[in-house]
Parts: C-alpha cells; sequence; structure tokens
C-alpha cells in the first residue's frame, strides 16, 4: 500500500514533470541544440496523453469493475466529435464553400439548415460538458439495460462490441450529419488560438497532461474509497455483494458512466491535437487495442493503465514507420504474450508484492460457458 | 405477305393450316411478293428493318446465316443500285453469295458497301433472331425465342408467332408463346376488342412487370379492355408483392445460411467448450486460402480435376483450419480455460497475427478463387430467381450442421466430447483422456470453420480480412441461438438472416445492420441465455 | 418468542420437469434455531434460494416478519430485510483485507453515492472490533482475505453476515471441510449468534446437529419429510429409509 502510494504520486509528478519539461525544451531551447525537442514530438505526446485518458477509463471498469469493455473507444470517439463540431463551427466561413452558417461537408451534401443537434456547438463553454455528457448519456442508457439484466462477462464484452461498431456503421452514413466516412477536419483554430501555431500545440499538450492528472487522482480516489471497495467485491465475488444487499448493477452502472465521460474527455483532448476526427475511431479494433494497453501497463492499476497506453503508442509510432509490416505481429504477439505470460503487467512486474492481478478461479474448461457467466458462487 | 398471313390465323383450323403448310413448303411464292434480300439491300434504314424481319419470318434457309452476318457487320452490298440487288457475305475464305452460300468472285473493293446497322435495324435483327429460334428443335431455345418475342412485342412479328403456335407442341413453350401473341396482338390490333380482353387475361396470367408495364398502356382504352386491364394490374400487383415476399424469405434463408458456416464451427468452440475464440473468422479465412492453393495446385498439376476443386479443397480445408486450431489450442487456448476474457485477448491478438501472417506469404490484395460450372447460373422458379451457388451453399450449410449433429451423437469423438461437457471428472475417470478430447474439439469446430471458408470463398472476397467480416456475425448467431445448442444456431442463424433482409428493403443495408445490431444488444438482455436456454439447476451454477 | 418469523406456505419450483421442492412448508420462529439436514438433491439449496430470492418459486408463499412476500423481492431487498446467507463454499471478497470485508458488510445505506463519500465513523470502529473478536479474527485484522485458512474464511464470511445486523441467518454447510476443533468452536458460535437472532443451518454432520441441540427438519424430495428433536428423528423409520434405503 505504500508502495502503492508512492507509485500513484511519482505517476503525477512524472506526468505533470515530464509535459513541463518537453514544452520548455520546446519552447526555449535553441533547434540547434542535441536537447532541443521538435514540434512533432509535442503533437505526439500530446496525443499519448489523450489516450492515456481512455486506457485510465477502461482500467476503471475492467481493472475494479471487472467489466471488460470492447467498445470503449465509443465513448473516445463520442467526446471525439462533440470537440469535433465545435472546432468545426469554430472555422466559421473560412471553409472552402465559405458557407457563413453551413460546415462544408453539409454544403457539399445540399443541407440548407444547421440541423437541430448541432445548435449550440458554436460555443465551446457548451461543447466542453457535452464531451462528457453524451458519451456519458449512451453509457448510461446502455448500462442501465445491461446491468439491470446482469449481462456480465464475454456477453457484455461482445455487445459493446457490437455497440460501437453499429455506431461506427452509423457515423459512416453521410445523412447522419457528421460528415460521413471523411469526418471532420481541416479546423482552425480553438477559443481563438490558432490550431497550427506552436504555442496552441504545447498549450493543449499541457492541458492533456493536467488534465490526465486529474483523472488519475479522481479515479484513484475513487477506487480507494468505500466504492471501490465495494467495486472490487463485486468483481470478485458478486452474488456475495448481492446477499449482503448491494445492488451490484447500480456499482457497475455508476463506474461505467464516470468511465466513459473519462473516455469522452480523453477523445475531446485528442481530437484538436490531430486534426481530425472520423468514423474509423469507432473501429471495434480501436477499442480492443485500447484494452491492451492496459493489459501491458498492468490491469487493475491506474499507474499501469498510463503507463501501457504510453509505451505501447511510442512502440507503434515508431514501428509502424521503421518495419510497417512488423506492427500487426507486435501488437498481435503482444496479446498473446501479456495474456499468457505477463497477467499482472509491467506494474506486476515492477511491484511484485503489490496486490495480485485478479483472477478467475480455475474452472474446467468443456462447459466452462458457465463460468462464463461468472456465476455467482454456491 | 403479312396479310395473307394474318388471314391464315383468323381463318383458324383447316384452313389455316393448310395455308401455312402451302406457305412454309413454298417461300418463293412469298418471296414473289417483295425480296426481303432487296429489302435489306436497300440504304433506307426502315425498309433494311422490314427486310431483316420478312427475312427471318420467311423461312428462308440462309436466313440465320445472313442475319448474323449483318449483325457481325460481314454482310456486304454493291455500292450503287443493281436490278437484282445483290448480297456478299464476307467470309475467311472469301466472299459467298448471300442467298445461295456459293463461292463468288470478290468484287472490287471500290465497289463494295457494308449493309449499315442503324438503331432501328439493330431492334429488328433482335426480333428476328428471337424469331428464327422459334423454330429450333431444342425446346429451352424456343422458349427463349418466345420470350424475346414477348419483351419486343413487334407487331410484325404477330403472323410469325401464329405460326409458331401452330407448330408448337410444348405446352411450356407455347404458353410463353400465347404470352407473346396476347402482347403483339395488344400492340397491334386496336379493333379486336374481344381479343384483345383476352389478350388481357393471358397477360393477367404471366403477371409480371412487363406484362404490368403493357397493361398499363390500356387505360384510355375502351371499357372493356381498361377494365379488364385494371382488374389485371391489380391482380399482377399482388402477386409480385407476393413473389417479393418470397424472394426476399429467400435472401433471407440465404444468408442464414452462410452466417450458419461462418457460426457452425464457433458453436462448438464457443458454444460446447466455451472458448471464446476471436480468431475464428482467420479459421474462414484459411480455408478460403485452402481453396485457392488446391485450385491452383490442381491448375498445375492435373488440370483433369478442375471441375472437382471444391469437392478435393472441403477435406483439405477441414485439415488446415483443423490442424491449425489443435496447434492454437495445445499453444494457447489450454492456458487460458476458465478466464474467458483473457482467452479473449489472446485470440484476437492471434487473429491480427494470422491475418498479418497471411498478407505476408500472398498479399494484401484479393485472390481469384474460381467457381465450377456446376456451381453458377440461375433458376427460375414461379417469380423467384435463385442463384445457383447460393443454392448449395445453403445444401451444404444443411449438411455440415446435419453431419456435425449426427457426429456428436453417434461418432465416437462426438461420445467423448458429450461425456467431457457433462462430467469432466467422471469422463476422465472412465479412462477418456481429457485434454486429447479438448484439443480435438478445439480442432472439429475450426476444422468446420475451415470448410465454411470453402464455401465463403465462392461468394465472398478472399483476402486476408476475409475473416473479420464474420466474426461478430457468428457471435450473435451463438448467443441468439443459446450457447451450446446447434439447432439453436441453426434458428439464430435463419432468424438473423430473414430478419436483416426484410429490414434492407425498407432501411437500406447500413442501417438494416445497424438495426440488427441494435436488435442483438436489446435481446440479449431480455434473454441473456438465448433463444434455447439450457433450464435447470446446472445452469445457474 | 413464539411469533412465526419465516413462513413457507406450499412452495413449489420446477427446474424442466424436476421437483426440487414439492409443495414445501416450514415455518421457523423468532429466536429459533433450526437444522435442516436430507439426502442430496433434497432440496436444501433450493429452498436457500427461494428464501434469499436467487430463485423464485413456481407457487407458494414466503412471508417473512408479519407480511413481507418475499417471493416479490430480489437479493439486494430481502439481504437489506434481515436476512443474511453464508454460502457452502466460503465466499468472501479475496482481495481485500479482513477489515474491508467486515467493513462493506456493516449494515447501513448500500447506494453508491454514500459509498463513495463514506468515511469511517468511530462508531463503526468500535462495532468492527466487536466482530473481529466475536469471529476471533482481530489478529487478521491487516491479511487479505484470500491468505485466510479455510476455517477462518468460513468464520470471516459469518462475521459479515453478523454485520449486516440479520434478523434471520441462514447458513449452509459451516462446518464442511472443517477439524474437528474448528466444528466445536463453529456450533458454539452459532450458539452464541442464536442468542439474538433466528438461525436456520443446513448440515450433514450429524455429530454437528446433535451438537447444536435443537430441532430438526428432514428433508426428502423437496418436501418435510420429519421435523422434531435429533433424538426423535434418528429414531424415525422414514427417516432411517431415506437415509439407509430400503
Amino acid at each position: 500500500m505504500i508502495l502503492a502510494g508512492r507509485l500513484g504520486a511519482a505517476t503525477v509528478a512524472g506526468l505533470l514533470g515530464g509535459a513541463v519539461l518537453l514544452a520548455v525544451l520546446n519552447l526555449l531551447a535553441p533547434a540547434v541544440s542535441a536537447v532541443h525537442v521538435p514540434d512533432f514530438v509535442i503533437s505526439l505526446a500530446g496525443k499519448y496523453l489523450s489516450l492515456a485518458i481512455l486506457a485510465l477509463a477502461i482500467d476503471l471498469v475492467w481493472g475494479y469493475a471487472g467489466i471488460l469493455s470492447l467498445g470503449h473507444g465509443a465513448f473516445f470517439a463520442l467526446g471525439g466529435y462533440c470537440m469535433g463540431m465545435y472546432l468545426m463551427r469554430a472555422i466559421g466561413s473560412r471553409g472552402v464553400y465559405a458557407d457563413p452558417t453551413l460546415p462544408d461537408f453539409m454544403v457539399f451534401i445540399g443541407w440548407k439548415h444547421l440541423p437541430w443537434y448541432w445548435q449550440g456547438f458554436d460555443h465551446f463553454w457548451f461543447a466542453l460538458p457535452m464531451t462528457m455528457l453524451v458519451p456519458g448519456a449512451l453509457a448510461f442508457t446502455f448500462g442501465w439495460f445491461a446491468f439491470r439484466s446482469r449481462v456480465s462477462g464475454v456477453y457484455l464484452s461482445i455487445i459493446t462490441q457490437a455497440l460501437t461498431y453499429a455506431l461506427m456503421l452509423a457515423f459512416f452514413r453521410n445523412d447522419m450529419g457528421f460528415g460521413g466516412n471523411n469526418g471532420m477536419t481541416d479546423f482552425k483554430e480553438i477559443l481563438g488560438f490558432p490550431l497550427n501555431s506552436r504555442g496552441t500545440a504545447v498549450g493543449l499538450m499541457l492541458v492533456s497532461a493536467t488534465v490526465l492528472a486529474t483523472a488519475f487522482v479522481a479515479a484513484r480516489a475513487m477506487t480507494r474509497s468505500r466504492f471501490g471497495k465495494v467495486l472490487v467485491a463485486v468483481r470478485d465475488a458478486e452474488a456475495r455483494t448481492r446477499f449482503l444487499g448491494y445492488r451490484p448493477e447500480s456499482y457497475k452502472l455508476t463506474v461505467w458512466v464516470v468511465s466513459a465521460a473519462m473516455a469522452g474527455i480523453g477523445g475531446a483532448l485528442y481530437v484538436p491535437q490531430v486534426g481530425i476526427i472520423n468514423p474509423s475511431e469507432f473501429s471495434p479494433a480501436n477499442s480492443i487495442e485500447a484494452v491492451i494497453w492496459v493489459a501491458v501497463g498492468g490491469r487493475g492499476t491506474l499507474s499501469g493503465a498510463i503507463l501501457g497506453a504510453i509505451l505501447v503508442n511510442l512502440s507503434k509510432t515508431w514501428l509502424t514507420s521503421a518495419l510497417p509490416g512488423l506492427w500487426l505481429f507486435a501488437i498481435g504477439g503482444l496479446f498473446i504474450l501479456v495474456t499468457l505470460f505477463l497477467p499482472r503487467g509491467i506494474i506486476g512486474l515492477l511491484t511484485p508484492r503489490l496486490r495480485r492481478a485478479p483472477r478467475t478461479p480455475a474452472v474446467l474448461p468443456i462447459g466452462a460457458d458457465r463460468a462464463v457467466r461468472e456465476a455467482p458462487a454456491e | 405477305m403479312r396479310a395473307v398471313w394474318r388471314a391464315a390465323a383468323r381463318g383458324r383450323g383447316g384452313v389455316a393450316a393448310a395455308l401455312l403448310a402451302l406457305l412454309l413448303a413454298l417461300p418463293g411464292i412469298a418471296r414473289a411478293e417483295t425480296d426481303p434480300f432487296a429489302d435489306i439491300a436497300s440504304t433506307t434504314a426502315s425498309v433494311e428493318a422490314r427486310g431483316v424481319t420478312a427475312l427471318a419470318m420467311s423461312g428462308h434457309p440462309r436466313a440465320a446465316t445472313v442475319i448474323d452476318a449483318l449483325r457481325d457487320g460481314k454482310l456486304y452490298g454493291w455500292k450503287w443500285a443493281q436490278p437484282d440487288q445483290p448480297l456478299f457475305i464476307r467470309t475467311e475464305a472469301g466472299f459467298v453469295d448471300a442467298r445461295s452460300g456459293e463461292a463468288v468472285a470478290a468484287p472490287a473493293a471500290g465497289n463494295l458497301r457494308k449493309i449499315v446497322v442503324s438503331d432501328t435495324v439493330r431492334a429488328a435483327i433482335e426480333t428476328a433472331e428471337g424469331a428464327l429460334g422459334l423454330f429450333a428443335d431444342d425446346a429451352a431455345k424456343r422458349r427463349a425465342a418466345a420470350e424475346a418475342l414477348f419483351a419486343a412485342a413487334d407487331p410484325g412479328s404477330l403472323s410469325l408467332i401464329e405460326k409458331a403456335l401452330a407448330a408448337e407442341r410444348d405446352p411450356a413453350v407455347a404458353r410463353v408463346l400465347h404470352q407473346a401473341h396476347a402482347a403483339t396482338l395488344l400492340k397491334s390490333e386496336p379493333e379486336a376488342v374481344s381479343e384483345r380482353v383476352a389478350a388481357v387475361h393471358e397477360l393477367a396470367k404471366r403477371g409480371d412487370l412487363a406484362s404490368r408495364s403493357l397493361l398499363q398502356s390500356l387505360q384510355d382504352e375502351p371499357a372493356p379492355v381498361a377494365e379488364a386491364a385494371a382488374q389485371a394490374i391489380a391482380a399482377i400487383d399482388r402477386n409480385i408483392a407476393l413473389w417479393g415476399l418470397a424472394q426476399n424469405a429467400y435472401y433471407g434463408v440465404s444468408l442464414g445460411a452462410v452466417l450458419l458456416l461462418a457460426a457452425a464451427g464457433l458453436a462448438i468452440t464457443f458454444g460446447v467448450m466455451g472458448v471464446i475464440n476471436m480468431a475464428h473468422g482467420e479459421m474462414v479465412m484459411i480455408g478460403a486460402y485452402t481453396t485457392f492453393v488446391v485450385q491452383r495446385a490442381i491448375a498445375a498439376g492435373v488440370p483433369a480435376l478442375d471441375p472437382y476443386g471444391l469437392l478435393i479443397a472441403l477435406p483439405a480445408a477441414f485439415l488446415a483450419a483443423g490442424i491449425v486450431g489443435v496447434l492454437i489450442e495445445q499453444t494457447l487456448i489450454r492456458f487460458l480455460y476458465g478466464r474467458p476474457l483473457e482467452t479473449l485477448l489472446a485470440t484476437w491478438g492471434l487473429s491480427l497475427v494470422l491475418q498479418q501472417a497471411v498478407r505476408s506469404v500472398f498479399g494484401p490484395t484479393n485472390q481469384d478463387v474460381s467457381s465450377p460450372a456446376w456451381m453458377s447460373g440461375l433458376v427460375r422458379l414461379g417469380g423467384l430467381t435463385l442463384t445457383v451457388n447460393r443454392l448449395w451453399i445453403m445444401l451444404f450449410a444443411a449438411l455440415v450442421l446435419g453431419a456435425l449433429m449426427a457426429a456428436l451423437r453417434w461418432g465416437g469423438l462426438g461420445r467423448s466430447i458429450r461425456a467431457v461437457t457433462q462430467n469432466r471428472r467422471m469422463a476422465a475417470a472412465m479412462g477418456i483422456r481429457t485434454p486429447l478430447i479438448d484439443a480435438l474439439t478445439f480442432g472439429l469446430g475450426s476444422g468446420i470453420a475451415g470448410m465454411a471458408g470453402v464455401a465463403l470463398s465462392q461468394i465472398d472476397n478472399v483476402s486476408p480480412n476475409l475473416g473479420q467480416n464474420y466474426i461478430i456475425d457468428s457471435f450473435i448467431v451463438v448467443v441468439v441461438g443459446g450457447v451450446g445448442n446447434l439447432w439453436g444456431t441453426l434458428l439464430g442463424a435463419l432468424t438473423l438472416g430473414v430478419v436483416d433482409k426484410f429490414i434492407e428493403p425498407f432501411a437500406g443495408a447500413v442501417l438494416a445492420k445497424i438495426m440488427v445490431l441494435g436488435f442483438l444488444i436489446l435481446f440479449i438482455q431480455r434473454r441473456p441465455r438465448g433463444l434455447f436456454p439450457v433450464k435447470g439447476r446446472m445452469a445457474e451454477a | 418468542m413464539n411469533a412465526a418469523l419465516l413462513h413457507l406456505d406450499g412452495v413449489t419450483v420446477t427446474f424442466d420437469g424436476f421437483k426440487a421442492l414439492n409443495a414445501l412448508s416450514l415455518t421457523v420462529e423468532s429466536g429459533e434455531m433450526r437444522a435442516i439436514i436430507g439426502p442430496n438433491g433434497a432440496g436444501k439449496t433450493t429452498l436457500m434460494d427461494v428464501i434469499t430470492g436467487k430463485t423464485r418459486p413456481d407457487t407458494g408463499r414466503v412471508v417473512f416478519g408479519d407480511d413481507i412476500d418475499l417471493t416479490r423481492l430480489d437479493e439486494p431487498a430481502i439481504a437489506r430485510l434481515g436476512i443474511g446467507r453464508k454460502f457452502q463454499r466460503p465466499t468472501v471478497f479475496e482481495p481485500l483485507s479482513v477489515y474491508d470485508n467486515l467493513l462493506l458488510s456493516l449494515a447501513g445505506d448500500r447506494r453508491p453515492s454514500r459509498a463513495l463519500w463514506a468515511r469511517e465513523t468511530a462508531a463503526e470502529r468500535a462495532r468492527l472490533e466487536e466482530l473481529l473478536a466475536t469471529v476471533r479474527l482481530t489478529e487478521q485484522r491487516h491479511r487479505r482475505a484470500a491468505e485466510l485458512s479455510h476455517g477462518q474464511k468460513q468464520w470471516l464470511e459469518i462475521g459479515m453476515l453478523l454485520a449486516q445486523e440479520p434478523r434471520l441467518l441462514l447458513v449452509d454447510e459451516p462446518v464442511a471441510g472443517m477439524s474437528d476443533a474448528e466444528t466445536a468452536e463453529t456450533a458454539e458460535l452459532l450458539r452464541e449468534i442464536n442468542r439474538t437472532r433466528s438461525v436456520v443451518v443446513v448440515e450433514h454432520d450429524m455429530v454437528f446437529v446433535r451438537s447444536l441441540g435443537v430441532n430438526v427438519t428432514v428433508l426428502h424430495e423437496g418436501a418435510v419429510l420429519a421435523e422434531g428433536s435429533i433424538d426423535a428423528i434418528q429414531a424415525d423409520d422414514r427417516v432411517i429409509e431415506v437415509y439407509l434405503g430400503r
């Protein structure tokens, strides 16, 4: 516990310190200097930090409540789309068609009026809460049905995957009013700051680091509260909690919605830093890849989720440019190796005495579909 | 000439037959009126077209050859008018006389004029070719010709149809001829009201869209005809709607068969063993690539076996995917039993590796898998159009499911699988080597996925992503059907297929897919154990 | 003392045509301790499932206290009414400490919003100390539950049930897998609990049942076969027949 406490403090310090260091070395070190940090590193760092927020959100539900979501990318993407809508509105009449009221893609498909669900996204103060409320509302609706009917285990995983898959198909449609398969791009500015300037990039990166650190502290407080203990109890012995008078579904729903909103914020930070949002963010492969970040770092440890997200994405950036053919082998192999040999992730490797990653007791394989439903012990 | 035939037709009975016989026997008399060859040589398109029609109906032995030559641009005339309007056909050996087919000395190139085929003439050629087929020996050809005449409904062919009708002995062909006659009559005989009403009824019996549009044009006719047409249209609409429903059901069942094939293996690995194999789609893909490799090997080695390529590919794919399955079970899955979420992640990783491996070996593009002749073509059944390859796939899916059920019920391995499923410890105590059974069960499920790949290679692109398209659907099928129940898998596949195809016409393919997924999400929440849950005390534990 | 606390009336549960409970009627009085025995498949576990809301009966009524119909409620609602259930296999929250296991079990508001902001109060702390002593785990308070011995887990689970402050405690085979000394201590513990609460014990171990010295109900094929003191039961011909065969 003491070690875990130090790890938490180290994580916050590392995130904020690292971000500030990168910013300083980018802005102040002369371009010729050996310690100068080029601009692309800043935007990469900002991207990784946003993805780490998604990883944190997944760890909250998977590591602590045992809900393996294969559709968290949907919440991330919804947050991103909300931010994208604000950024589209902020383009104003600087689009290709120079239409004063409509984004380019709407002019292109012949729309005359801004649809009702775009109202309000002119304002940052409206769009920002939406980046959490929209994914949160979807998560609430989905979770309310799913948890109440006691869908759990792989069944839940598969329907979360179906959820994000369905959303991907929906967002590919032009008549949804979100730009179809091109999505939204060519953003100009955020809150008046031009997106192509170095200062804005550094600012966004620093904001991402701060938000990630805040989310980390909040998630930590949550998991260490009595609420967090109940979550772990639900994860490992759901029937027991029910016979103690807890309603596991309301605990799951709470953490599920919080996690979805967190993922949404991650998406909202991601979009201005990569400059585009399109339906491929909803693809099931994206969501499941995010799960492996958490597994690599160490499921059930919040620092691990962040570490995993950053490490895996660093490798991805490097591998896809150095040896593009190898990336799928690498990520695929990572899935296999981590589940087989590193069930507690890197953090588990570093801190051998930390709480063990939860393991379902070995169940007989054939006919194990019963175990699949995480049957209450009897 | 046309007038003569028409008179003959009206005259019915023996007189007509006698006249027809006479006309057929003595083409010379018919030609005496106008020479169709001379008409064809005309530079006026309408005259030329008339000549084509006349020639076709004349029964001239050279008619088919000449019209084919005209269509192919091999028919030549003189550049300027000649008294007997000679026509020449260019062949590889030189020019022949169009009328007689005898080789003739070629006129000087400067004197030759290619007979032009304008749109008017082309239409006439099509009708003519139809007409010529009416007297073929092959009933199918005659029927096709009659259909062509129905479609053309060229007033000029009325007498020809009547002539053919008189000679036709095949009732099926005769029915089409009657329909063609009705259509043609409606286009050409404004006065004969009672005959037109009869023709309307004839078309109502045919009941397709072409008949409907023809009947639609009769709205301004005298009351009896217009009324009969209106009734006929209403009847046709009902009929078409019914056939449309049936066609949709067919599409749905056809999609269901594909889903069933893709899910059958999963019903074993997931349904019976409870293993979440996200690389299941890749087993299907391996089957499809095996088909490709087998076809290549046959083409290179023993081309004589080519028509049986798919039959050879089936066991090959079963073995290939089955062996890969056993390897996966031995190296990966067996360490993860009882940890479904970890199994899910590890097998997902495996699916990425397998895809990339296939991409590295075969390249990222689609591979060309050929279909044997016996699997292509269309079957018409009433108002239904059935593609032969889909019919084979349905049959194959049924066979696979049946074989699987039989194997589980009566086979030695099946008995062991059931024993291990029901009571693992007891099975082990009875001397069943349970780890071996686990591996073989997984291999069986994977092998079946591989065989599904052979079938899917016939209707889908064989690419490294092939499996990805089926994995979510397969899980949906197994879950909807109820885990561990093959009948449920069958019903789940058919339900999803039919539901999807019935939503599609209203909502479009993408929205249909979204709606099916939404339906699934609600369904799992309503019935987490599927359509056929395993009931009882054990299911709770 | 003589008011009925739990009353089952004509309860039938069917699984796939198999009658796990067959028009079973049973009354447990307030303050009573009752032992339930029966051969395998007699319906003991299903009976527990029905009382705690896990299984809904096809027919029949389950009345708790004056007039609460348990068949309309789900598990958490029934638990909050004051019915605690101990599973056959000890089920505790293994990753959590012994102390946290008991803390989560303390009676109180079970809503997530409360759990998020809850702080330990002095009263809670005092009660937990008391419970730790009762289940003989004071020394083990900071250890993770996973590290406890089998018997200690059984006691921890009983402690968790006590923390719930139930009026009725359902205990499923509490001494399975225990040493003789642990069995004797458990009997002592249950008698202690029975001073303030009603207890229903399902058990195979006849020595243990005898040591409890309470009325016994014998279940057979989903219905009550006999009821009475342990001596009367052991002399009952029908019971002997069921247990030993003809």
